[in-house]
């Protein structure tokens, strides 16, 4: 089943929650809705599932027009952060519970529960009340539930943000080889890069009500559209510098930049990956020694490990602020770098972003 | 209370502990005979502040009240609490009582989902309206009410004449029953309903269950133990309601007497010992029910779990 939002728009009063969002979700895709807390990106869920109206644009469903059909009848799966089970009822009848509203016979029923339980593997726990259950199984109970309607489409708001890292990583994986063996058609939404990037074919950053980007999990985190994108995928550096003549300038060292080869210098941000630096002791020269070629001189601060990565923080020599390169730990190691020590920072790769372009031309 | 076991007597049977390594520790420091340790402050004086309490508010009248009946002896008890009379007031007061205790729930269940479901203007005015019961003198309620419904009054004369007897009439009792105790019911189930979880309710209807499949699957019986709370205060408030009643009945032995009334006509004939036999009888139905009803609740209470 493929999925079309067009130009839907949604105020909550004076809060502007969606302004003029389209998607196309083709059939069999797996999508993420990725975006920091306020960007719309669940309410544009919450649309399609039927739980909000928009204030104008259509949602289609394989090309029929379906915005103003009810959740009731619009047969999607929906899994909801806190897992929204029914707590009175066993594990069994909260799986059941879609079909029973339906009146399937019991045997049906049965079969179709016990088929479900074990395809989130939790066969034994029918009996179980919600309660005795670990978040990681309660989440497994809620998808069990929602695909028990045979739905069309399947859409998860946030579905592993209440649980524990190591759960989190499992159960995002065992939903990706659960998306590969049945297929069906899967929004869903996270604020975790890393879980959209892992999961998801297909990536759609939303920011303020409007989608800033969507691609490839790799397209979008190597072709950044916008600033925002760059910004929210993390762990960037910025700094303002300028643009002339096909050169892009950072604290003075230039950078190729074809796409601007005008004369008249102009105001850009340049970002630098931590992860696309290359950090190096500086020639014996001493603290003194000038920028030189494309190369950074700055000066140790601090090193932090985490992990297998170590983040190296720097003070560029001229001033501004704190510059961030990402090391393999091993790699840190054998470098040996101590705070104070003069180092040389080159950028492998670098992305710049003019403003707006208001006052050109 | 449970005392942390003695090492001396109940241990001694175990011998050395299983885990074989308890020679390697280091010898306990001696037992502090500890109390149940909390970091929660004045367990102590809070616990015993409130069992002088129920000693001086509840056991000590109730004990005075049993031994004052007791002494009328078995068969100068029956005497005086099993008349024909008095049989027929505790019926009219359990009657009259239940019926306005489960009309409170009900009514009080959909008050309380209005209150906290519906936005409409207006609706903090009747939310602190729900209160009024309570700090109105019932006995005021009780006059209103019968002024309203006798055959003259601005509701009876409508009423009466088709039938609808509100004043001197057990629906009196019932109407005055149902003003005072509704409070209680819609108080006790307000913060349930607004504690409940959306989410759920949205998931019902995306798995295909219509509105009404929602509430009687999913609602309620997540508020239903809260309900039957409310129906627990409701029911004990009415089985005590006096100044109302009395104003609203006419007080008609074998029709429309209930058991407080009764007791305090025993009084004024200073008949003491007849009124706390009378007294007793219905204290131990009430009790008897309200016992009943708390059981019912704690199951549901274990069901939605």
């Amino acid at each position: 089943m493929s999925i079309r939002v067009d130009g839907v728009s949604k105020s909550f009063g004076a809060f502007k929650a969606l302004d003029n969002v389209s998607l196309d979700v083709p059939q069999g895709t797996l999508l993420a809705l990725l975006g920091p807390s306020g960007s719309g990106k669940t309410t544009l869920l919450r649309i399609i599932a039927g739980l909000e109206w928009p204030d104008s644009g259509r949602i289609e469903e394989d090309g029929t027009d379906i915005t103003d059909r009810h959740a009731r009848q619009r047969e999607v799966g929906f899994v909801f952060q806190h897992y929204a089970l029914f707590r009175h009822m066993s594990v069994f009848e909260n799986v059941a519970f879609g079909m029973r509203v339906r009146k399937a016979p019991h045997a049906e029923v049965k079969a179709r529960v016990d088929e479900l339980l074990h395809l989130v593997r939790l066969d034994n726990l029918g009996a179980r009340k919600p309660a005795q259950l670990s978040g990681g199984q309660r989440q497994r109970v809620a998808l069990a539930r929602a695909l028990a309607i045979r739905p069309r489409i399947l859409l998860l708001d946030e579905p592993f943000g209440a649980l524990d890292a190591k759960v989190r990583v499992e159960l995002r994986q065992w939903l990706r080889r659960l998306h590969d063996e049945i297929g069906m058609t899967t929004v869903f939404v996270t604020h975790d890069q890393e879980e959209a990037f892992e999961l998801a074919d297909d990536v759609v950053v939303m920011n303020e009500g409007h989608v800033e980007q969507r691609g490839k999990p790799e397209e979008v985190f190597d072709k950044p559209a916008t600033p925002f994108v760059m910004d929210f995928l993390g762990n960037v550096n910025v700094y303002h510098g300028r643009v002339e003549n096909g050169r892009a300038f950072w604290h003075g060292v230039p950078i190729d930049y074809p796409d601007y080869p005008h004369a008249q210098a102009r105001a850009a941000r340049v970002y630098l990956r931590p992860h696309e630096l290359d950090i190096a002791r500086a020639p014996s020269g001493g603290p003194s020694e000038a920028n030189q070629g494309t190369s950074l001189a700055a000066t140790v601060l601090r090193q932090t490990r985490t992990g297998p990565i170590t983040r190296i923080t720097c003070q560029p020599q001229e001033g501004g602020s704190e510059l961030h390169v990402d090391l393999p730990s091993a790699a840190a190691r054998q470098l040996g770098l101590q705070p104070g020590e003069a180092v040389s920072i080159t950028p492998r790769h670098v992305r710049v972003f003019l403003p707006d372009p208001e006052y050109v031309i | 209370m449970n005392t942390p076991p003695t090492p001396s007597s109940s241990n001694r049977r175990e011998g050395p502990p299983a885990d074989g390594f308890s020679i390697l520790r280091p010898p306990s420091p001696p037992i502090r005979r500890a109390r149940h340790r909390t970091v929660l402050p004045g367990f102590g004086i809070s616990a015993a502040i409130t069992s002088l309490m129920i000693v001086a508010l509840v056991v000590i009248p109730l004990a005075v009240l049993i031994l004052r009946a007791a002494s009328l002896g078995p068969t100068g008890f029956l005497a005086a609490a099993w008349t024909p009379r008095a049989r027929a007031a505790y019926a009219v007061s359990l009657g009259s009582s239940l019926t306005a205790a489960i009309i409170s729930s009900l009514l009080g269940l959909l008050v309380a989902w209005v209150l906290v479901r519906l936005e409409f203007p207006g609706r903090r005015i009747l939310d602190a309206l729900v209160d009024v019961p309570l700090a109105l003198p019932t006995a005021v309620a009780g006059l209103v009410y019968s002024t309203l419904y006798v055959e003259k009054g601005w509701l009876g004369q409508w009423l009466v004449p088709v039938g609808i007897k509100g004043a001197y009439s057990l629906l009196g009792i019932v109407l005055v029953l149902v003003f005072v105790s509704l409070p209680f019911a819609i108080r006790v189930v307000q913060p349930v309903i607004e504690s409940l979880d959306k989410d759920t309710e949205e998931a019902a209807r995306l798995l295909g269950a219509s509105r009404s499949q929602t509430f009687f699957r999913v609602v309620l019986p997540g508020i239903l133990p809260a309900v039957v709370t409310g129906f627990a205060l409701a029911l004990a408030r009415a089985l005590g309601e006096y100044g109302s009643v009395v104003f609203i009945s006419g007080n008609m032995p074998f029709k429309t007497e209930i058991a407080p009334v009764l007791i305090v006509s025993r009084l004024e004939e200073f008949a003491y010992a007849e009124a706390t036999a009378i007294a007793v009888v219905l204290l131990g139905m009430s009790l008897s029910m309200l016992v009943v009803v708390n059981d019912l609740q704690q199951r549901l209470v274990r069901n939605s779990q």
